[in-house]
């Protein structure tokens, strides 16, 4: 009964999460130095020589930057027709300056805060009255015990700064610039971001968290996460990202390379919230050495457009990847989401479990790949594909990409394509829940295998967050 | 007082299958309605509750003098309705405890504007966690089950005995006013049907239930006794009596009574 009762306490919850909370961020917001609209050698420049980068930074930028311009846009999955490149800021700086009040946070902001429930304290923080993030990570602090132990837990920008050998070694070794269009993109532009690293037999026990926001109008947000879980290490990293709502359209394409080394163990969690007018195109990879184990515990409520295939490559002998994601596509989403499993050694395990909801017109499609490759003997995985269709004209895609090299490797693959039945609604309303609360907890159950691997808090939010979405609220 | 079935008649995809029921249950009085396979029990007890399937053609039904033919199902939960199903749903990933907790909140008027006495706290639409607690476990006694069961998805590999046990333990929460059963006692062995039995004898003593027996056999009727016994035959009730009729349909069957039309035109 224990996440019934804290959902009972969340005030108190909600306090001791600001406890534990190793960040205390300043909130001071000035966009004074924001680039030009649109893409240009120029603005790479200009956002490098703001960030004042070494020389090797700014020719990375440059060279992904005629790659990007080189490569062709991706025809398949969603429709990226509407996207203009030339639309959009590429870098803002959030600095130093005078601190947000209340009163000038958005009404509509406000209202979401009241319809979600969260109480006057969180609503400050998350307003960004208490904390400000913007396309740069701020980290005021680093929790004395993780320096202690050698833990690296920075923005990117310090990272290049004070790391410079870590940086290089591993960026673009996971995701290379040239895998698609918009690693490219993030690779010129990329601002903000987390570099982890954990060293050897470290165990990191309260989990890392990074919020990103979308906070000014038609402000790209690129960010860039490196994280390195060392032989032997113990991490969990989590990214919430909620954004409020402007009338432009808005990009995120980020970039996450994770590298899990011998017998380490990594698991990243996020639920994007992105307002219905951002594109959401996300390349997120880990490299899996031996006996190391990699989980992505994805979510997918907000967006217009969401284009995210969480990959793990398992290159070590027993190493294993696991990948649960929800989507949850409401009235004008389009979200071609996935996984792909890629095993390259002996004895490798990955299970892949998708769970999509869609909603009105909304639209989720699950692209899973799973690639056996030679050498990988013995290779098993799992694939599991449910999709829960809430109206006549949603609509919901599995496209599965299996090729397997080795005859002694396993693959299952199973999909499911279910509705709500007019007897479990019936059922639940006869003991007095209205048809929208039925719809609901039928919904909440379905996702129960991905909540109950979720931190309270985030489970408490993704409830109300579903519940919103079936209200038609959201966006 | 009471729970008022007027002439009602019943049609599922265009076809009669209730032809015109009428009976009055008060608080507190238990009713037995006993009838062969196919009669069209199921079909009553459903449309009270308000099944989309069922299409009520003709009739009324109201409790405590307020038509429930407008309502949903939740607003005639609300209205103090309940009814033990003869097949309880099941809803993966829904604990027993976290549906109870919404039922009973909802039943209970927590999500309604003027109860929510703190507006600003998230779960204001639900009842206290600890009070909600508090009363379930209670509540558990009453069917002799242990908290284990609340952590179990909602119906999901009940057993027949445990699921109608659930069934009572949700209506010992939501309290109505009058309760329909509707062959509460298939799938029952001796021991589960007593407790079951004697958990709803409780509930109707202390909640003045008004309750609706609905059965094929007389065997639950020896643990919950019917002050009224109606017999009911082709969607209609054709005969009602005292307990005393049970024995006779026992002695005689169904045959009896339908013989006993046919003789009477």
């Amino acid at each position: 009964m224990g996440k019934e009762e804290t959902v009972s306490d969340l005030h108190q919850d909600l306090r001791d999460i600001k406890e534990q909370d190793q960040y205390n961020f300043r909130t001071e917001i000035d966009y004074a130095h924001s680039s030009r609209r649109g893409i240009g050698e120029d603005v790479v420049r200009e956002l490098s020589s703001l960030k004042d980068e070494p020389e090797w930074m700014l020719d990375f930028r440059l060279k992904a930057l005629d790659i990007f311009f080189s490569m062709p846009m991706p025809t398949w999955g969603v429709d990226l027709g509407t996207l203009d490149f030339e639309q959009f800021y590429y870098f803002m700086r959030a600095t130093r300056g005078k601190t947000r009040t209340w009163d000038e946070v958005p009404d509509a902001i406000k209202d979401t805060f009241e319809k979600l429930g969260i109480p006057e304290a969180e609503r400050k923080y998350l307003a960004g009255v208490e904390t400000q993030m913007d396309s740069e990570t701020v980290y005021s602090s680093l929790k004395v015990e993780w320096e202690r132990h050698g833990i690296i837990f920075v923005d990117m920008d310090t990272a290049v700064r004070e790391y410079p050998d870590l940086v290089q070694a591993h960026i673009s070794k996971c995701v290379p610039v040239r895998d698609n269009k918009f690693a490219a993109l993030n690779s010129a532009f990329w601002s903000g971001g987390s570099f982890v690293y954990v060293p050897p037999g470290v165990d990191v026990e309260i989990p890392l968290q990074a919020y990103f926001r979308i906070n000014a109008q038609s402000l790209g947000q690129f960010e860039r996460t490196i994280i390195i879980a060392d032989e032997g290490s113990n991490v969990h990293y989590i990214e919430g990202c909620t954004a409020p709502q402007y009338t432009e359209a808005a990009l995120h394409t980020g970039v996450i390379e994770i590298f899990v080394k011998k017998g380490a163990h990594a698991r990243y969690t996020t639920i994007q919230n992105w307002s219905r007018n951002v594109y959401n195109l996300v390349t997120q990879r880990a490299i899996v050495d031996e006996d190391g184990l990699m989980e992505w515990v994805d979510g997918n409520l907000g967006s217009g457009i969401t284009m995210k295939y969480p990959a793990v490559i398992l290159r070590g002998a027993r190493a294993r990847g696991e990948i649960l994601s929800i989507a949850f596509a409401a009235e004008g989403q389009h979200y071609d989401a996935g996984a792909k499993a890629i095993h390259l050694a002996p004895d490798t395990r990955s299970s892949i479990t998708s769970k999509s909801i869609s909603k009105g017109n909304g639209r989720s499609g699950f692209r899973g790949l799973v690639r056996i490759g030679r050498g990988a003997e013995r290779a098993q995985s799992k694939v599991l594909c449910d999709a829960l269709l809430l109206d006549p004209e949603s609509r919901s895609d599995t496209y599965p990409y299996i090729d397997v090299s080795e005859d002694d490797s396993r693959v299952e693959h199973e999909a499911t394509v279910s509705r709500i039945s007019e007897d479990q609604l019936f059922y639940l309303m006869s003991r007095g829940l209205s048809e929208q609360q039925a719809s609901a907890l039928i919904i909440n159950g379905f996702l129960e295998p991905f909540v109950k691997e979720l931190p309270m808090e985030y489970a408490v939010e993704l409830n109300r967050l579903v519940q919103l979405q079936m209200e038609g609220s959201v966006g | 007082m009471a729970l008022e079935i007027r002439d009602l008649h019943v049609a599922v995809d265009g076809k009669e299958i209730l032809k015109g029921v009428s009976l009055v249950v008060e608080r507190g009085a238990t009713h037995a309605l006993m009838g062969p396979n196919g009669s069209g029990k199921s079909t009553l007890s459903y449309a009270l509750m308000g099944h989309p399937k069922y299409q009520i053609t003709r009739g009324d039904v109201l409790l405590d003098g307020t038509s429930l033919l407008e309502m949903t199902p939740d607003l005639r939960a609300r209205q103090g309705l309940f009814l033990a199903m003869q097949y309880p749903v099941a809803v993966s990933g829904v604990t027993l405890y976290s549906f109870l907790h919404a039922a009973t909140s909802a039943v209970r008027g927590y999500g309604d504007q003027k109860k929510s006495a703190a507006p600003g706290r998230r779960n204001a639409h639900m009842m206290p966690m600890r009070e909600f607690r508090k009363e379930v476990d209670e509540k558990l006694d009453l069917i002799k089950m242990d908290s284990a069961f609340l952590r179990r998805y909602l119906n999901e590999g009940f057993s027949g005995g445990e699921k109608k046990r659930a069934e009572i333990l949700q209506m010992a929460l939501l309290q109505p006013r009058y309760a329909v059963l509707d062959e509460t006692d298939s799938g029952l062995d001796i021991d589960a049907l007593r407790i079951v039995s004697e958990g709803i004898n409780t509930l109707q003593e202390s909640l003045q239930v008004g309750l609706l027996v609905i059965t094929h056999y007389q065997r639950i009727l020896n643990y919950i006794h019917p002050d009224v016994v109606h017999i009911f035959v082709d969607g209609r009730v054709v005969k009602t009596g005292d307990a005393a009729l049970v024995d006779l349909l026992e002695e005689r069957g169904y045959d009896w009574v339908r013989q006993e039309l046919a003789a009477g035109g």
